[in-house]
């Protein structure tokens, strides 16, 4: 039996899945699936999962259609959008940078882009919101640009760019710090949430917000996914085979970029999401990319989902940040990676 | 060894240029703010008292300030010369050793869950902290075959950091009163500390100094190589102990007086070892009194930076340290 599943669009486009791929994914879709069912049940008024399948088909009674509709809903979609966005920008960069310890958080592209959120509410607090995602993704690529730029050296090396992430990470921290400062006093507790990353709060209004970009964006990242296997080879190999390398970089980092910033819009820098899916991924089925980054997206889903159930019910009534968790569970397995590649 | 002050009457002079430089940064920290006020008032205020706005304000908020931001930025030059000799490695700090964290963690736990209030127990508790956070991340970083290397310390200083972070956030969150007690000696700052804190920790502050100054000579042997420093004679187990100790006794006292102030220590040793050269005990000197000029520095700029609020201190030192990390880790790692 082949292992491959080949999908044809006419004769231009093609993709081959591995079946272990739709597999893995289809499981990760259905744990995705349930967590959420149990995650709209939890709250103050606990709704039984039946229940919740019965509003989210259309025959549930209205006062639970009112809680999961209205309160429930857009947060747990806030979070599948969020953890999706991440961890297929995780993704990419590790694609890219051919570094397991690389990632946009670690990196400090997710703070460049929670310094320009920031700045945007605190600025342009009359301009719609709307354009908030185009402004943390802005952030989000000058930021790359800037961790390019001063990791370039004849070159730029995984080892450098990993220090000089690192300092770019404090110094961003530091940034937000002061704008929460200069902030109104309303402004100063969603703004420090910035800092932790934390999906409290959200409405309908951010889903639509990040909705397209996220759709759009994970797509585009999916049809360029073939660049990212070749850039996986390495510099000589990309070229040798005819890869217009320096272009398709820049393309990709536009794209992770764009992914940090849109995350980072609603939900701020929630750690380590970015960096645990693509491993958990890679570790099911491999480094080819046209598989990893679905599975990557679906695995960020569900961390999120999950961290996010913890952080609501795990210290009722009191809410922690979903960040807080994701950094307890990805803290470690940080650790792990950094012990594992002791000797890189 | 090439190096601004080669002989030592310059290196004697230039101590002397530092502290009245010191003295100068200490009476603009003295008398610029939010209320500013005179040389003479500062004076009058211990020699007749009147109970004005401004006598007190120098008593209470100036002066402590002062003192605090002196005492703390020695500590962490200090710190920042020997953790950098220990682990041979330019971009050893307080701060991406993660120790800041660690006393941070610690303290918070003691509030939020043991109801500590005391200030000695505050403080052996950030020493405790720093010293577990230091270990821990000495350890993780000298896995694998090539020891300590500077990207490895870093990583394993940041993954260190922000477990620390989260947990403690995580406590501060559960525990609204207590976060409250905690959340401005997080913050770092030199300011709105009493002088009790101080008072607290400066015999052990002083310890520190002179078993710092102590250690200069046989660290100066170790910086040739642990092979070299053995067939010399030197116990090196020992000597890099009791450094250890030191630093965290030098960190602890100042995260128990300003709370997490970072990058202070990474920055000074270099500036000293460009201004006097390689020779310890002179780098510790100097080390040690450019972060006192620098800490004074950052607390004035931190006044008029949001004038009339403040920024926190750490956050200064952070946006002057932060540049010079990412020149040291472009030109340090070069040489490997």
């Amino acid at each position: 039996m082949k292992p491959y599943l080949s999908l044809r669009f006419g004769k231009r486009l093609s993709f081959q899945l591995h079946k272990k791929t739709v597999l893995f994914s289809g499981i990760a879709l259905l744990v995705a699936l349930a967590v959420t069912v149990i995650s709209l049940g939890m709250g103050e008024m606990k709704i039984a999962p039946l229940d919740v399948v019965k509003v989210l088909l259309g025959i549930g009674s209205d006062e639970n259609a009112l809680i999961v509709q209205q309160f429930r809903l857009p947060r747990i979609l806030t979070a599948i959008l969020v953890g999706a966005a991440l961890a297929s920008a995780g993704a990419i960069m590790q694609g890219i940078i051919r570094n397991p310890l690389a990632s946009p958080d670690v990196l400090g592209v997710a703070g460049g882009a929670s310094v320009a959120a920031v700045a945007f509410l605190l600025v342009f607090d009359t301009v719609s919101i709307k354009w908030l995602p185009p402004t943390a993704f802005l952030g989000a690529l000058l930021t790359t640009f800037l961790l390019y730029a001063l990791s370039w050296k004849k070159g730029v090396t995984p080892m450098r760019l990993v220090m000089i992430g690192v300092g770019i990470k404090i110094a961003a921290g530091a940034f937000v710090t002061i704008l929460i400062m200069f902030s109104p006093f309303l402004l100063q507790n969603k703004a420090l949430l910035w800092l932790t990353g934390s999906i409290y709060g959200v409405d309908w209004n951010d889903v639509f917000m990040i909705l397209p970009w996220v759709v759009i964006l994970i797509v585009v990242a999916a049809v360029l996914a073939r660049r990212v296997n070749i850039q996986q080879l390495g510099d000589d190999v990309a070229t040798s085979l005819g890869s217009s390398l320096q272009w398709d970089r820049f393309l990709l980092l536009m794209i992770c970029a764009a992914l940090t910033g849109t995350a980072v819009s609603v939900g701020g820098d929630i750690s380590f999401v970015a960096l645990l899916a693509p491993h958990i991924a890679k570790q099911l089925i491999g480094p080819s990319f046209g598989g990893a980054l679905p599975l990557s997206a679906f695995l960020g889903a569900v961390i999120v989902l999950i961290a996010d159930l913890i952080a609501r019910m795990a210290f009722s009534p009191i809410e922690v940040p979903v960040g807080v968790f994701t950094s307890a569970i990805g803290a470690p397995f940080f650790i792990y990676l950094l012990y594992k590649n002791r000797n890189r | 060894m090439n190096c601004l002050l080669a002989s030592n009457i310059r290196k004697i002079l230039g101590v002397v240029i530092a502290i009245l430089l010191l003295l100068y940064l200490s009476y603009a920290s003295l008398v610029f703010g939010v209320i500013d006020t005179s040389w003479q008032n500062a004076i009058d205020a211990y020699t007749h008292f009147n109970g004005s706005n401004e006598h007190i304000v120098i008593k209470e908020v100036r002066v402590p300030r002062v003192l605090n931001a002196l005492t703390v930025g020695f500590c962490l030059g200090l710190a920042g010369t020997l953790l950098q000799s220990l682990t041979r490695n330019p971009v050893a700090d307080v701060e991406l050793f993660g120790l800041n964290a660690g006393a941070s963690l610690f303290v918070v736990f003691a509030v939020t869950f043991v109801g500590i209030s005391s200030l000695t127990e505050f403080t052996w508790i950030a020493f405790l902290g720093a010293a577990v956070a230091g270990f821990v991340v000495y350890l993780l970083g000298s896995f694998g075959r090539d020891g300590l290397t500077p990207v490895k310390l870093v990583l394993a200083g940041a993954a260190i950091t922000a477990l620390a972070a989260s947990i403690r956030h995580a406590m501060m969150v559960l525990n609204e009163k207590a976060a409250d007690e905690v959340l401005f000696w997080l913050a770092g700052s030199v300011g709105g500390r009493k002088l009790e804190y101080l008072a607290t920790v400066f015999p052990y502050m002083v310890f520190a100094w002179i078993a710092a100054f102590l250690l200069a000579r046989p660290i100066q042997t170790l910086l040739m190589g642990d092979d070299v420093a053995k067939g010399l004679g030197q116990r090196t187990l020992l000597v890099k102990l009791s450094t250890g100790v030191v630093i965290v006794l030098l960190s602890g006292c100042a995260v128990a007086v300003a709370g997490p102030i970072g990058f202070v220590g990474l920055v000074t040793p270099h500036l000293a070892r460009y201004l006097v050269g390689i020779e310890t005990h002179w780098v510790l000197l100097y080390s040690g009194l450019l972060g006192s000029i620098l800490l004074l520095l950052a607390d004035i700029g931190a006044r008029f930076i949001a004038m009339p609020a403040e920024v926190p201190i750490g956050v200064m030192t952070a946006l002057i340290g932060v540049p010079f990390f990412i020149y040291v880790a472009r030109k340090g790692l070069d040489k490997e």
